[in-house]
């Protein structure tokens, strides 16, 4: 058994997988990485299962020691600099900690979250099926709280030889995708407003919700309804007309009105929108919707099969192939060099 | 052959949940109707539902888009939700014990004041009530429960306390609730009691059901410490009352 010991490590970074679901009827709420997409990634390069519990990056840098023999780790989601031992490492890709080494991050760039998926993954003992942090309902497993420098991870010791990689299709630049309700009729002019202007998410923002700084959406009738359920995306009006969208941490249930309600495919990409930064809403059908949450789901499980391994005499074979061929090879840049084979089944 | 009964709205809540509205207000019939649906899909699945989440007038229902489409799932639970609410066949009872005002409920005398009364009086009403859970939500193990007293209907707080005890016994609007976890609350503290609704290393971990009926019975401060000692160590301190 190797370990990871969790160095140095900001706010906002906490163990998350798929998700704890099936007991939001008593107001458990299902937690889970807000970027499923990216989580997926990072497991798959490790060769977890897609939705295992990794490490939830915050904003902030972080560095993580490998302990008492080698880990495997890979590393998705929102870009940052990153290195081990000195040694630039990449995103979408695989590595390995020698015992000792140190994985360093810096400060997130052009997103919020981070993914580190570890070989084997996180131990711990699962509730409602989910090792995900919940720290307001007492949940998740190893520490019910987000980690803290000094926190120490069992893994496993990783035997490995071949580092993976991962092609994603680009995140697309376009704006996040709502369907409206479930009471947009509680609006008149506040709904073309909505979908009309540029949107910031405030620097308050947490896993529970990010709060939008914009125009003031007005109500029809008052801000208060009976509480009724909620869902990852449900976009709240509150009294003060500064839509909240409620994130994995949400309560079960809530007392504002919901204009429209951000859809399954566009959850990840809206979770990474760093603060401050302006987006727009684009209301689409239910069909719209429900294609596009069909063909995540499609991606999410041919995700797998997109992985390949990089392999050990890539780089010699490069450079004997540029000797002969005159081919421009830079060691230190993998994208001349690297050949991809598929992992053996 | 009975008339079926009014269709409920089918709000869209994003591409994965449905919002099966009954009332845009607190009703009981409304809550009845959530409840009969919630038990109608618990007895016979739906293939591509997720979970359900009973509220006071709407049924909540994750579905998973790639097994089932908003338009089938729609139609399905429309039919379901027009067949006769049957009569709830084994209904639990609950007793659960409130330690009422001082250190457990501050606000039992304000509340006496306001609604020029004696704190005795408030107590008495309270615990006259007949209850039914209506919803669990907002925190774990948070019960709302309808059948409050009229004459105790206070609106909330005008500035919400950002934490009050776990176990509070609160009033707001036309609703009383059981809270379990420490947190944020607007509503009217009237006491506390030691059961709680939600412990992790429990069987079950969630004490009460929605459609549960719930009476409170009043104790004394030393009686909540006792209960709170054994509610600590697994009991469930809330009787069970066979009906």
């Amino acid at each position: 058994m190797s370990k990871l010991v969790i160095a140095a490590v900001g706010p906002a970074t906490s163990v998350q997988d798929g998700g704890r679901y099936g007991a939001q009827r008593y107001g458990l709420t299902p937690s889970g990485a807000a970027d499923r997409l990216a989580l997926a990634a990072a497991n798959c390069l490790v060769v977890n299962p897609p939705f295992a519990a990794a490490i939830e990056i915050g904003p902030l840098g972080a560095t993580f020691t490998a302990r008492d023999g080698k880990v495997r780790v890979a590393l998705a989601g929102a870009g940052r600099n990153a290195e081990v031992a000195g040694r630039p490492v990449s995103f979408n890709e695989s590595c390995t900690l020698n015992d000792g080494e140190s994985l360093t991050l810096g400060f997130v760039r052009g997103g919020t979250f981070s993914y580190l998926a570890i070989e084997g993954g996180v131990k711990g003992e699962p509730t409602f099926g989910s090792l995900s942090v919940n720290a307001r309902a007492g949940l998740g497993s190893p520490f019910p709280r987000p980690l803290q420098a000094g926190d120490i991870l069992d893994v496993d010791a990783s035997a490995a030889t071949v580092e993976r990689k991962i092609e994603l299709p680009a995140a697309a630049d376009r704006p996040i995708r709502v369907v409206m309700g479930p009471q947009d009729d509680e609006f008149d002019e506040g709904k073309q407003l909505f979908l009309d202007s540029e949107w910031k998410i405030s620097a308050t923002s947490d896993r529970m919700g990010y709060r939008l700084e914009g125009p003031v959406i007005e109500h029809l009738h008052g801000h208060n309804i009976v509480s009724d359920g909620t869902v990852n995306g449900s976009i709240q009006i509150p009294g003060n007309g500064q839509p909240i969208v409620l994130m994995p941490d949400r309560g079960t249930s809530g007392g504002y009105p919901k204009i429209a309600t951000v859809i399954t495919a566009d959850l990840g990409r809206f979770a990474q929108i760093p603060a401050g930064v302006g987006f727009r809403f684009a209301a689409v059908t239910m069909a719209q919707a429900q294609a596009e949450a069909r063909e995540m789901a499609r991606l999410l499980r041919i995700l797998p099969g997109r992985v390949r391994e990089m392999r050990h005499t890539d780089l010699n074979d490069a450079l004997q192939n540029a000797n002969i061929a005159g081919a421009a090879v830079n060691a230190f840049d993998s994208g001349t060099w690297q050949t991809w084979s598929l992992p053996e089944p | 052959m009975t008339a079926p009964l009014p269709p409920p709205r089918l709000l869209p809540s994003g591409d994965a949940a449905i919002t099966v509205e009954f009332s845009r207000a607190i009703d009981e019939q409304a809550n009845r109707r959530v409840l009969a649906l919630d038990r109608a899909l618990a007895d016979a699945p739906i293939e591509g539902v997720v979970e359900t989440v009973p509220t006071y007038r709407s049924l909540l229902v994750h579905y998973d888009p790639v097994q089932i489409g908003f338009d089938e799932l729609g139609e399905r639970l429309t039919a379901l939700a027009q067949l006769p609410v049957p009569p709830a066949t084994k209904t639990r009872r609950w007793r659960v014990p409130v330690a009422y005002g001082g250190e457990h409920g501050i606000d039992l005398e304000d509340v006496a004041k306001t609604l020029n009364t004696t704190p005795d009086d408030i107590v008495a009403r309270h615990v006259a009530g007949d209850y039914q859970v209506a919803m669990i939500g907002f925190t774990p193990g948070w019960s709302y429960l309808s059948g409050l007293d009229p004459s105790l209907q206070m609106p909330r707080r005008q500035n919400p306390r950002l934490l009050t005890p776990m176990g509070t016994v609160s009033i707001g609007g036309v609703q009383t609730g059981i809270q379990c976890l420490a947190g944020p609350s607007g509503w009217h503290l009237l006491g506390q009691t030691a059961v709680r609704t939600y412990q992790l290393h429990r069987n079950p971990t969630f004490l009460l059901e929605p459609g549960d009926a719930i009476t409170f019975y009043a104790v004394d401060g030393k009686e909540f410490a006792e209960q709170d000692l054994a509610a600590a160590h697994g009991e469930f301190v809330a009787e069970l009352v066979a009906s």
